[in-house]
């Protein structure tokens, strides 16, 4: 008998896994996958370290800083700064037709663009990030009221709007069109004021420190041990049985399966399932290795969010995928102490995942390599041109996510309505992860940590 | 367990907490909510320490007695002193 099992093991269920294990709970994490990670993973390919997932991490605040979400989650996990060797970001952009906004981990920074580029804006901007900086993102009154609506109580230039909204969206909105106030002043004070960074190693560094920690702990950890069904008896789970049949008891389960996905597990065959509409947004990206440093390309930035007209279209694609904007990660462009080595250019785009998904074999593999093209010289339009210093390539399109995450749709970031008390229709089945609210590597792991806390170590 | 072993245990805790701390700094009749930026969730992790370590309960309306290294001492000498 278990006193918690989890299942998946990314970052929110091995989050939750150590924080379980350390105060000495019997914990199992089950992962259907046969490696860790989840949305955020890392893999070998011909010769080459990859990561998924992870352009950045946010959130990110110097060493001994003590407020913001990373210094409370290595709290937490009872982790050093130094335990993730995480260097900042050199500096990042946002491109649309004419105009461009400059950010790095000063905040100042932006508040200085914000006047060069819309200088009559400026007051306004000053107020909004004043009122995002009183947010309290510990209670759970959550804002959910259109951040578009309140944002324009503070900016008239809708260019502006859309430049500030196009990061935030791309790295953290579940929601078409709009935000949540909530999620957007969440969003903008991990990006904005608090900053990107990386560890030299990317995310497996994040990955084997997490899991390393759980073992160390006595916390048990079955890959290729995808759950078929959580069987329940009057009003509670009682256990899982693994697809290889194998049956497991448990006190009480914390699933980071995403909230649908959870649902249709419980084998009470209630109708909860049917009453939530899964996220729909999904991504292609494409990796490049290149022969040099983009640097010698005259290209030193760590982050480039474009748009090619004044409006940004956060919408799932009728299209393939869509071109008009993207997100262009070069990891080789962080304050490291060291140089990465190899060159690496990543785009990431909005793409559509019934199309993905309705592809047979052959034709995935030829569509992959047409659209990697289209892909690249869109993104080119905004930073210079290295397809001809490309050396290998690499890409993954909404079928790998599902594959690796088994969210519905390959949704990144899954469902847009969130279950922020991670409660459900059984008093011991709780969720945790991208469903239950917060969104990215700091906020997932945020997330396993606070359901864990609120609902596995209170009796 | 004497005032000093007490407090020296919650030291230990809080440098667990927080290892980044530099904790000889650490004024004790001063919040540790002041002092270390710690929130709720800390607090909670203070609480869990002392039932992992020691077998302590405290019920949730005392938490307020945490606030600084003195009252915590304070309110804890008479539950730790036959330990």
């Amino acid at each position: 008998m278990y006193d918690t099992l989890i299942i998946g093991a990314g970052m929110s269920a091995l989050a939750a896994g150590i924080r379980l294990a350390h105060y000495g709970q019997k914990v199992c994490l089950l992962e259907k996958h046969w490696t860790i990670g989840g949305l955020n993973s890392f893999y070998r390919l011909r010769g080459r370290d990859y990561d998924v997932g992870l352009h950045a991490l946010t959130n990110i605040t110097p060493k001994g800083a003590k407020k913001g979400p990373l210094a409370r989650l290595l709290r937490q996990l009872r982790f050093s700064w130094d335990d993730f060797a995480i260097s900042p970001q050199i500096g990042s952009q946002v491109v649309f037709p004419e105009r461009r906004l400059s950010f790095d981990n000063n905040p100042e920074l932006l508040v200085a663009e914000v006047a060069r580029e819309f200088p009559a804006q400026v007051d306004g901007f000053r107020k909004l990030v004043a009122s995002i900086v009183d947010y309290d993102d510990l209670t759970d009154e959550h804002q959910q009221i259109s951040a578009r609506a309140h944002v324009a109580t503070f900016l008239t230039e809708p260019l502006l709007v859309e430049m500030l909204f196009c990061p935030l969206m791309f790295y953290g909105s579940a929601r078409e069109h709009d935000m949540d106030w909530g999620q957007f002043c969440i969003m903008f004070r991990s990006i904005f004021m608090e900053g990107l960074g990386r560890p030299h190693a990317g995310v497996r560094l994040i990955l084997k420190n997490l899991v390393k920690r759980f073992r160390s702990l006595g916390g048990e950890l079955k890959l290729r041990a995808g759950v078929s069904r959580i069987k329940v008896e009057n009003g509670r789970a009682i256990g899982v049985v693994l697809e290889d049949g194998t049956e497991l008891e448990a006190r009480r389960i914390l699933s980071s399966a995403g909230w649908c996905e959870t649902m249709r597990l419980c084998d009470d065959g209630q109708p909860a399932a049917a009453s939530r509409a899964p996220g729909r947004l999904s991504f292609c990206e494409t990796v490049s290795t290149l022969d040099v440093d983009p640097k010698q390309l005259d290209y030193d930035r760590t982050i480039t969010f474009f748009n090619d007209s004044p409006e940004f279209h956060w919408t799932a694609p009728t299209v393939p995928c869509d071109l008009r904007s993207g997100v262009i990660c070069s990891p080789n462009n962080f304050a490291y102490d060291e140089a990465l080595g190899e060159g690496v250019m990543r785009i990431t785009v909005l793409a559509n995942h019934d199309y993905w998904r309705g592809l047979d074999e052959q034709q995935y593999e030829l569509e992959k390599l047409r659209w990697y093209d289209r892909i690249i010289d869109s993104a080119v339009r905004f930073v210079p041109d290295y397809r001809g210093r490309v050396i290998e390539t690499d890409m993954f399109t909404p079928t790998t996510i599902v594959r690796f995450t088994g969210h519905d749709n390959g949704a990144v970031y899954g469902a847009p309505t969130k279950q922020l008390d991670g409660r459900t229709h059984l008093e011991n089945l709780f969720i945790c992860g991208t469903d239950q609210g917060f969104v990215g590597i700091i906020g997932a792991i945020t997330s396993g940590i606070s359901m864990a806390n609120m609902h596995c170590l209170r009796e | 367990m004497t005032t000093t072993d007490i407090r020296t245990e919650i030291l230990d805790i809080l440098s667990d907490i927080a290892p980044d701390e530099d904790l000889t700094k650490l004024n004790d009749e001063e919040n540790f909510r002041a002092q270390m930026e710690l929130d709720s969730m800390d607090f909670l992790d203070i609480v869990m320490e002392l039932r992992k370590r020691h077998r302590v309960q405290i019920p949730e309306d005392d938490y307020v007695h945490l606030a600084s290294m003195n009252s915590t001492v304070k309110y804890l000498e008479p539950l730790m002193k036959d330990m």
